[in-house]
């Protein structure tokens, strides 16, 4: 996060009387886009934290819980984010994410708790799947995590744009105590009025960033200087050819046999577990760059970068009827 | 340490203003035979939101299931059991956007038996889609739907007659059409109606200017949803600021000295322009106080209007917490224990007179009781009915009730956000019925027996 050192105080630097931040028109209080979904997401923030004991932010180091962080702390600003972050780390991570991870939990003052796939699979409680994809296990943590914290309110950074049975997940999403999604036992959820009731023992998953694109996330990176981890802008890098992706050769098991390691200058739509996201050839080392290469894109993010998500026309909601984001 | 955010003033969002773009939310309603799945389908393909893997996808699904073109409909069935079944079982959010908007689109299943999903869907929506077959016309579907529009109070309606490319592009048809609709959706008081020709199949008038309607000069149904107004002027509105958190730094490791008296109540401007220096109204409890201070998400301004999240500062020292409405003086409503309300019914567990239930106002729970349900309304033919069994589920009904706090609560006429409310099961916490309070209809209708 780009973070000044200063204090903004409340007696100067105040704005001018004409509204900032408003489009060309004859309305000067129009609102930008950005500055709607900005201010819904804070809402959501300030609901959680008015009306649940545990809340709980889940933090990968992807963008998309980096502007999560972001929001969170512009909406409690002057005073700390009031929760904790939860990293459910796969074992598998890319060593720049861990590294940002850290850097951003300390400057900020933050706690964050690790669940940690590895240490359940060394345990014995986990096994290791065929195909060496972390994705799909993440599940069993999460849920034991969340147990275990007594979490009742867990962000995440779901968008509905990102997949088809995503854009049916309301705002507030209950979950029972096994951490499932019922699709046809969602609460509607009208207006602004977000019920967050829930029994002991479930929990309810929160996203605000519901109604952002991947190209909302990007603008809104750019505009409030957020930095990012390196991984996400061009840069060489050892990969192989897998199932028409190009993943990175790393400890967790690629290449195999009969795959070749190359060089070459790629950069990452989403950050995942490294067995099965997918790096794009993109010579884009800047946001604007970034940003012209999505607008251009003739693939979804998923799309491009996700093998879990192709195993069938369902895998999503399959998933997030176990528990899984 | 303390979170600290950046205030470097080159990052003004004005500075943004040039790339920048309005958001617009929408409602479509139709049943399926009118085409919906269509028109969305066509309006997110035609403005090149559909990416070529989703568009693998669906062509591949609709090989499977032995179809030769690619079945639009099958971007929008999200769940399985609706692509099992073939039909939309629920709300589903949808994104697309051209050079000048953005848009958030809630496409709603047309089915009577989903009139709670159209609720929902109108909630937000700052402009419904009304679909309706050329071939069919004015239908009681298409009155439920204009209903519907109306009760929740969404400021523009569009009539896109599709299927013109099934009766020969006839004006007449299309006019016959857009004016008995008008008249209907005007006797219901919708502000504003705009009737468009379509063919979502063929492509006429969603994004591209049909060549075989030169008699109709208006804008397509793109051009229309860019164009229209978002919001009306907030400084005509009364102030509303719904107290979400009350945030006080103190206590909290390492933070600075001059916070050690900060204390600001956050929330979102519901409605209205807030300015420094402002006397405003604290409800329930009546104390008036002055803006001290606005804080915009890490930056100190002096005016502020919805739908802003802020922070306000005021000048006097009161009990005031989450649940609290701060309103303009002159402006402010009375707080009352009864409330009359048009509600939808949500649940499958019926709402009863005597009902003990919760009562979700902004970010205020009370305690209610049920203590009548005057009529259900049949959405169809706008009659008032008895209701001896209460409301089933997707009823729209009237109800009397007695709340065990004061609600600063306006008439949903006055304001969308401060005017609605949800009942809540106390047991389980499930989500009952959705409230307007005040008047259903602002037309005609309002006045019938």
């Amino acid at each position: 996060m780009t973070t000044e050192t200063t204090t903004p105080t409340t007696a100067t630097g105040a704005a001018t009387a004409a509204p900032a931040g408003v489009l060309d028109g004859e309305n000067p209080y129009t609102l930008s886009h950005l500055d709607a979904l900005e201010s819904e997401a804070v809402h959501i923030f300030r609901e959680v934290a008015g009306e649940f004991e545990r809340p709980v932010l889940l933090f990968s180091g992807g963008k998309d819980s980096i502007v999560m962080l972001h929001l969170a702390l512009k909406a409690f600003w002057p005073a700390p984010v009031p929760f904790a972050l939860l990293h459910v780390d796969t074992g598998h991570n890319f060593p720049e994410v861990i590294a940002y991870r850290d850097r951003v939990v300390a400057r900020h003052g933050l706690r964050l708790e690790v669940a940690s796939v590895q240490e359940y699979i060394d345990s014995g409680r986990l096994r290791e799947r065929p195909d060496g994809t972390r994705n799909p296990l993440q599940t069993v943590p999460l849920l034991d995590a969340i147990e275990k914290g007594r979490f009742d309110a867990v962000f995440g950074g779901g968008r509905r744009d990102e997949e088809k049975a995503r854009a049916k997940e309301r705002v507030f999403s209950l979950r029972d105590e096994f951490g499932a999604w019922d699709p046809r036992r969602q609460r509607p959820e009208l207006w602004q009025l977000y019920n967050g009731r829930h029994a002991p023992g479930e929990h309810v998953r929160v996203f605000p960033l519901s109604n952002w694109t991947e190209l909302d996330v990007w603008q809104y990176i750019e505009r409030e200087h957020i930095e990012l981890p390196e991984i996400y802008f061009a840069h060489e890098r050892e990969v192989f050819q897998r199932n028409g992706m190009w993943l990175t050769a790393g400890d967790w098991g690629g290449p195999k046999d009969g795959e070749t390691v190359e060089r070459r200058v790629v950069r990452y739509r989403t950050v995942g577990d490294m067995s099965c996201t997918g790096a794009v050839a993109s010579d884009a080392t800047t946001v604007e760059a970034v940003i012209a290469e999505i607008a251009e894109s003739r693939l979804t993010e998923r799309g491009a970068t996700r093998a879990d998500d192709k195993l069938s026309e369902a895998a999503m909601e399959d998933r997030k009827r176990e528990g899984y984001f | 340490m303390t979170s600290q955010l950046t205030t470097d003033t080159d990052t003004t969002p004005s500075e943004d203003a040039a790339s920048a773009t309005s958001l617009l939310r929408f409602a479509t309603a139709g049943s399926v035979d009118d085409g919906k799945s269509t028109l969305v389908g066509r309006l997110l393909h035609d403005s090149k939101s559909v990416l070529a893997d989703q568009l693998e996808a669906v062509e591949a699904a609709s090989r499977r299931r032995g179809q030769d073109a690619p079945d639009l409909a099958l971007l929008t069935d999200g769940l399985r059991a609706e692509r099992e079944q073939g039909i939309t079982i629920d709300v589903a959010y949808r994104y697309f956007a051209t050079p000048r908007r953005r848009f958030i689109l809630a496409d709603t299943p047309g089915h009577v038996q989903y009139t709670r999903n159209m609720v929902t869907g109108a909630s937000t929506a700052e402009l419904a889609v009304v679909l309706v077959d050329a071939r069919n016309g004015v239908v009681e579907q298409t009155r439920r739907h204009a209903a519907v529009a109306a009760l929740l109070r969404v400021p523009h309606v569009v009539l896109a007659v599709n299927k013109m490319d099934l009766v020969d592009y006839a004006e007449d048809t299309f006019r016959r059409i857009a004016d008995e609709f008008s008249g209907y959706a005007a006797s219901l008081g919708v502000p504003e109606i705009t009737a468009i020709p379509i063919s979502a199949l063929v492509g006429d008038n969603v994004v591209v200017p049909s060549t075989a309607m030169d008699w109709y000069t208006g804008p397509t149904l793109l051009e229309h949803l860019e164009t229209v107004p978002v919001v009306g002027d907030p400084s005509t509105a009364p102030v509303r600021l719904p107290v979400q958190y009350v945030i006080r730094p103190q206590g909290a490791a390492g933070v600075p000295e001059e916070l050690r008296d900060y204390r600001g109540y956050a929330g979102q401007l519901t409605s209205g322009v807030l300015r420094v220096g402002d006397t405003v109204r604290v409800l329930p409890s009546g104390a008036t106080t002055t803006v001290a201070g606005i804080d915009l998400l890490g930056r100190s301004v002096d005016i502020a209007w919805a739908p802003q999240s802020v922070t306000v500062l005021l000048a006097d020292e009161l009990d005031i917490s989450r649940g609290d409405l701060l309103a303009t003086e002159a402006t402010a409503p009375e707080p009352v224990k009864d409330v009359e309300a048009t509600v939808c019914h949500l649940h499958e567990r019926p709402l009863r007179a005597g009902d003990r239930v919760l009562l979700r106002h902004t970010t205020r729970t009370v305690r209610a009781i049920v203590k009548e349900i005057e009529h259900r309304l049949d959405i169809d033919t706008l009659e008032r009915g008895p209701a001896p069994d209460g409301l089933g589920v997707n009823d729209i009904g009237r109800v009397r009730l007695r709340t065990a706090e004061p609600l600063a609560l306006d008439d949903y006429a006055t304001s969308r956000s401060t005017g609605s409310f949800l009942l809540v099961d106390p047991a389980d916490g499930t989500t009952l019925t959705a409230g307007m309070a005040g008047e259903a209809f602002a037309g005609a209708a309002a006045e019938r027996p």
